[in-house]
């Protein structure tokens, strides 16, 4: 009953998120149904679609699996945007200077880069916490800008591509970095890679590092009660700095991918930080709202987020609905998740409600008798 | 340096603070309540799109400002529903907030991407304005920088001059015993968040309409953010705040002026200035944790229970 309860709620969650998202399709003029069976057939309809879908979600679910860790660690991460950029440039630079190490070296070399710049981001947010005390919500989005700037200073400085200099077009791109980096497309003509399946594995990796190691244990014990873990010898700001830390990688391996999984198989920038983010750092965080901070479960929520981005890129080509009606959707279906924790904290109550009372019964019993 | 140049980026410095004077104000009387909305980047932002879209369609300031107002106390309304009535974590809330408004604030101005607005005039106040150096700084402005110094000062005088601040306060500190005295603590919340919304939706349209004045989606750029850092930078006091506002105001205005004097910095790096100085006055206040909380309000960020 219980766990039906936890489906059921995010569920209706976002039926009522895309009850709402009908009716402001209708007041653009598309009908609902016919509008929403276009985005879902796009989307998961064929193979070809749900490829896309996948590549979609791998950022998101990535970010997502961060967070839950985070979360779990009582530590609010909304630097997933800066994290995935200093990844990004890190795993960028490895390339750029070791272009012929072969692919079976290459790629992880620069998925670990990916992993290690982002996780230094979110240390020393982890770090500013954990010793001075600074909030991480306030760090880590004023580290979101800085990054994003040094990302604007590096693509249009030292690792702007030589090509572009020479043309005078100036774009602020890398060159197209080696093809020892590019992921490997797994199935022929389409566009999934290898991406896929690293997000998937780290999704289940963190699963494990919650519930099935010493370390995960201390993670969320820090998270659950700071002052008890801190009597059990377990280290307050250790913890809190290795959350946002492993959080932090896990949106610089999303980074990583980005770059090495894109078609131009370059670095680019439009000056914002959602040109090449998507905005994955920031709905990262509603994937994993609505995962419940689970990793797995996490899974199918990204392919849920991911979908919605193909299914909004089909509706504009076939109905000319603008994309942003897909962010604020985003939105809606997060306010409708965390409201509903009401009502799931109530539905399970219940049931908690006639054993506390039936305990407290036995308490004044066992008083009388004393 | 001369002492024009200095004088007209202290003046700018107080246009640019402005959208932070009215979130932060707002924000802080929130906070001082014992609610943590982080969503103001996302109330400032539809703030900023219905702001502009009723200038653009009545050329009215007031009724740009009224909307503006209104879409926050809208969004606020929404963000009190969730933590207050169906009392749900304050932090996700805050966060659903903000990443609703900047979808709902990209749909909304779809129709407005890269319109343009003539500015709002300036209004010299007669013989004030003609006073040296404080004439040019605080009376040369147009009518909304008013508004934000007489905001200020009657939030300082709410705050700590009126009974209804005294137990606003109360209620921040210890929600529990002012429930026990009688005092609706839910009530008394709702009315502060509505205000904070009203006043990021202010902001916004100050931003929208007034200072840069165009429509870009995402304009507010970190701004809510920034306001809420403000918050804490000030611990809780309103003149912190507007000092704050106006020193961040100034950060923003001096990295043109540092190009401007030749000096060879990249401009991508002097853009991270104001976001760097942010961190680290956070550093330097929150460093010693006892300064944080005998400052901050008591339950900030605590759902209140009611019947518990």
């Amino acid at each position: 009953m219980k766990s039906v309860i936890r489906l059921l709620i995010p569920l209706c969650a976002v039926l009522l998120a895309l009850l709402i998202g009908a009716g402001m399709l209708l007041s653009l003029g598309a009908d609902p149904l016919s509008g929403y069976l276009t985005m879902f057939s796009a989307a998961f309809g064929s193979v070809e679609g749900f490829s896309e879908t996948a590549v979609k979600s791998i950022p998101l679910l990535l970010v997502g699996v961060g967070i839950c860790i985070a979360f779990r660690a009582n530590v609010i991460n909304i630097g997933g945007e800066g994290q995935m950029v200093m990844g990004a440039l890190l795993a960028t630079s490895v390339a750029l200077t070791f272009p012929d190490v072969p692919s079976s070296l290459l790629i992880p070399m620069v998925l670990l880069a990916g992993a290690v710049g982002g996780a230094f981001w979110g240390a020393i947010a982890g770090a500013l916490k954990a010793w001075f005390n600074v909030s991480e919500i306030l760090s880590t989005i004023m580290l979101n800008i800085v990054a994003v700037q040094f990302m604007n200073f590096l693509l249009r400085g030292v690792m702007i591509d030589p090509a572009e200099v020479a043309r005078g077009t100036g774009i602020p791109q890398t060159m197209r970095l080696s093809p020892h980096a590019d992921l490997p497309i797994l199935i022929e003509g389409m566009r999934m890679h290898l991406g896929v399946v690293v997000a998937l594995l780290v999704a289940v990796g963190a699963y494990f590092l919650l519930w099935r190691t010493s370390m995960g244990f201390r993670l969320r014990a820090v998270g659950f009660n700071p002052d008890a873990s801190r009597y059990a010898g377990i280290s307050v700001p250790k913890n809190v700095t290795a959350a946002l830390a492993f959080s932090g990688a896990m949106a610089g391996i999303a980074g990583a991918i980005l770059v090495f999984g894109s078609e131009s198989h370059r670095m680019v920038t439009d000056g914002s930080s959602t040109g090449f983010t998507g905005s994955a750092g920031f709905n990262g965080i509603v994937v994993a709202l609505l995962a419940g901070l689970h990793p797995l479960w996490s899974i199918p929520s990204a392919l849920l987020f991911g979908g919605m981005l193909v299914g909004a890129n089909a509706l504009q080509r076939a109905a000319q609905v603008p994309s942003a009606l897909i962010i604020a959707l985003n939105g809606l279906i997060v306010v409708f998740v965390v409201s509903s924790e009401f009502f799931k904290k109530r539905l399970l109550a219940s049931g908690r409600v006639d054993a506390e009372a039936r305990e407290e019964n036995t308490l004044q019993k066992e008083k009388a008798d004393a | 340096m001369d002492k024009h140049l200095v004088l007209s980026i202290l003046v700018a410095a107080i246009g640019a603070g402005t959208p932070f004077v009215f979130a932060a104000l707002g924000e802080l009387v929130t906070e001082k309540s014992g609610v943590l909305n982080l969503g103001v980047e996302g109330m400032m932002l539809v703030g900023a799109v219905t702001g502009f879209i009723a200038m653009t369609k009545s050329g009215s300031l007031l009724l740009a400002v009224v909307c503006g107002m209104a879409s926050g106390v809208a969004m606020a309304a929404v963000f009190g529903l969730l933590t207050l009535t169906l009392m749900a974590n304050q932090v996700a809330s805050g966060l659903a907030l903000t990443i609703f408004g900047v979808g709902l604030s990209a749909f909304l101005g779809l129709d407005y991407k890269s319109f343009s607005l003539p500015g709002v005039n300036e209004l010299p106040l007669p013989l004030l304005s003609e006073l040296p150096v404080v004439g040019k700084l605080f009376f040369s402005h147009d009518i909304l920088i008013y508004a934000s110094f007489i905001l200020f000062a009657g939030v300082s005088w709410f705050l700590y001059r009126t009974k209804a601040g005294l137990i606003l306060r109360g209620i921040g500190e210890a929600p529990k015993s002012a429930h026990a005295l009688g005092y609706n603590v839910i009530k008394i919340r709702y009315m502060a968040v509505l205000f904070g919304g009203a006043m990021a939706g202010l902001g916004g349209a100050y931003l929208s309409v007034a200072y840069t004045p165009v429509w870009v989606e995402g304009m507010v750029a970190g701004r809510g953010w920034v306001s809420l850092a403000l918050v804490v930078f000030a611990t809780w006091r309103p003149a912190r705040v507007m000092f704050g506002a106006y020193l961040f105001g100034a950060i923003t205005i001096a990295q043109f002026h540092i190009q401007g004097l030749g000096i060879e910095i990249p401009s991508q790096l002097l853009s991270m200035l104001p976001y760097l100085a942010t961190i680290i006055v956070l550093v330097v206040i929150s460093r010693d944790a006892k300064t944080i909380r005998l400052n901050s309000p008591a339950s900030l960020g605590i759902t209140y229970h009611p019947e518990a």
